[in-house]
């Protein structure tokens, strides 16, 4: 069990500054995100499109803006825990006792949650009976290439993962590639190469079709895709695989006795604290008369709720406003000189 | 000024008079229109204010912006005549528009 001062729920710029207001207070915390990766949003969604309103920046793309929050916490000792996602948040006398889907336990009197619109989770076949299959011939990531060896593999998607792993797989499977449209949205280079191997018949192409049922009852005997004009075509396959990209759902934060509206939690704007004491949210996710859903307001947020914060981590001191200018404590915890 | 015609997937029927200039996923959120999620408020990033346009009306509305197909693909049971209804923009040639919404866009 980690026991720390508080714990943040998602590693997007909301968390990320609200970890630094947290450390500069001299408090400890640590940071769980579903994704394998820090930057949340910023860096799934829009990594190269710019940013125009973060203050005091006239122009920075989602991974700059990420890159930037990561080094202002260099300073700073705090533990990531990628590719976790929080289940279960429990209340154990005056502490919360948190849970993730890897097993990994906290015990804190805080938890903030910064966590957008909630966790990234692969999109899935929406054709009946697919989930009997899940996690053995359906797949949405690979782990292990080699269980595909000699082995048919029909994969769905237009983007980069769905294009590279049918380049990959063509070396030692037959590659069956659908796509729902002509275009693909994957980088040139890699569209190129496909096209290459269709001509070469190493890969068979399926444009303007979409997958229709799933024939088998154990084991994936075949598949029928279908076309825009109702077409029908049976393939026979051994695994399916899905890249359509992450989509973004609440999931178990709606099980944590929080007040919830349209997928936002309700909080009050001098804490950010929800209706459960010691739980916060912050950034996207939190809601509250005149809310705004910019990078800025989650930075305001989070430095209020590092604040109240405080006072549960830390009961017998007071917290005292100081500023990075000018105190010689903060300047410590940053490792700068005094002057 | 325009009236659009939301049809929820269960069939019921939601008739409003949108203002020009907003879009048609604005229209159905700000008159609490359930179907249309629009989790990132209309900048193109998701996929979760999905529409089927009728199909004498599709080609009559502008055409996709430069990257909404990228963002259909990942959206929920995409069609020939799927849009994003925040990159469909109100005017009032768009009155009597009718759009299905999907079963469910995340």
């Amino acid at each position: 069990m980690i026991k720390t001062d508080a714990l943040i729920v998602g590693a997007g710029p909301t968390g990320l500054f609200t970890a630094h207001q947290l450390k500069l207070i001299g408090l400890d915390c640590e940071v769980v995100d579903n994704l394998d990766k820090i930057g949340g949003q910023c860096i799934e969604l829009y990594p190269d499109k710019p940013i125009y309103d973060i203050p005091a920046v006239p122009e920075c793309t989602g991974e700059e803006l990420t890159n930037n929050l990561i080094n202002q916490l260099k300073p700073f000792d705090i533990k990531f825990h990628l590719s976790e996602r929080v289940d279960e948040v429990k209340k154990e006398g005056d502490k919360w006792i948190v849970k993730t889907n890897k097993g990994t336990s906290f015990t804190t009197p805080n938890v903030i949650i910064a966590g957008g619109v909630g966790s990234f989770e692969p999109r899935k076949f929406s054709v009946e009976g697919h989930e009997k299959f899940e996690n053995k011939s359906i797949l949405y990531s690979i782990k292990d290439k080699n269980v595909f060896k000699g082995k048919t593999v029909s994969i769905f998607g237009g983007g980069d993962s769905a294009l590279d792993w049918a380049v990959e797989l063509s070396n030692n499977c037959n590659v069956n590639l659908i796509h729902r449209r002509d275009e693909f949205r994957g980088a040139q280079v890699t569209v190129d190469k496909v096209h290459e191997l269709v001509k070469s018949k190493k890969i068979n192409l399926f444009t303007k079709f979409q997958l229709k049922k799933i024939n088998g009852s154990s084991e994936i005997e075949s598949i029928d895709i279908q076309d825009d004009d109702k077409q029908i075509k049976n393939l026979k396959t051994d695994y399916v695989l899905g890249f359509f990209g992450l989509i973004m759902q609440l999931g178990p934060i709606a099980n944590w006795g929080l007040n919830i509206d349209k997928k936002t939690v309700e909080v009050d704007t001098e804490k950010f604290e929800t209706n459960q004491k010691g739980i916060y949210a912050v950034g996207d996710i939190c809601n509250y008369p005149g809310k705004l859903k910019l990078i800025l307001s989650g930075f305001h947020e989070g430095a209020l709720a590092a604040r109240a914060c405080f006072k549960l981590a830390r009961p017998n001191e007071k917290y005292r406003f100081e500023f990075t200018t000018s105190s010689k404590t903060i300047k410590n915890r940053l490792g700068v000189k005094g002057d | 000024m325009a009236k659009i015609t939301y049809i929820e997937h269960n069939g019921t029927n939601h008739t409003i008079d949108v203002q020009n200039g907003l879009t048609v996923m604005e229209g159905a959120v700000q008159n609490n229109i359930p179907g249309i999620d629009a989790d990132c408020g209309g900048s193109m990033a998701c996929a979760t204010c999905h529409v089927y346009v009728k199909e004498d009306w599709f080609d009559k509305i502008n055409k996709k912006s430069e990257g909404e197909d990228d963002m259909l693909d990942q959206a929920y049971e995409p069609k020939k005549n799927s849009r994003l209804s925040c990159q469909i923009i109100v005017s009032d040639d768009l009155d009597g528009l009718v759009v299905d919404m999907p079963e469910k866009q995340t």
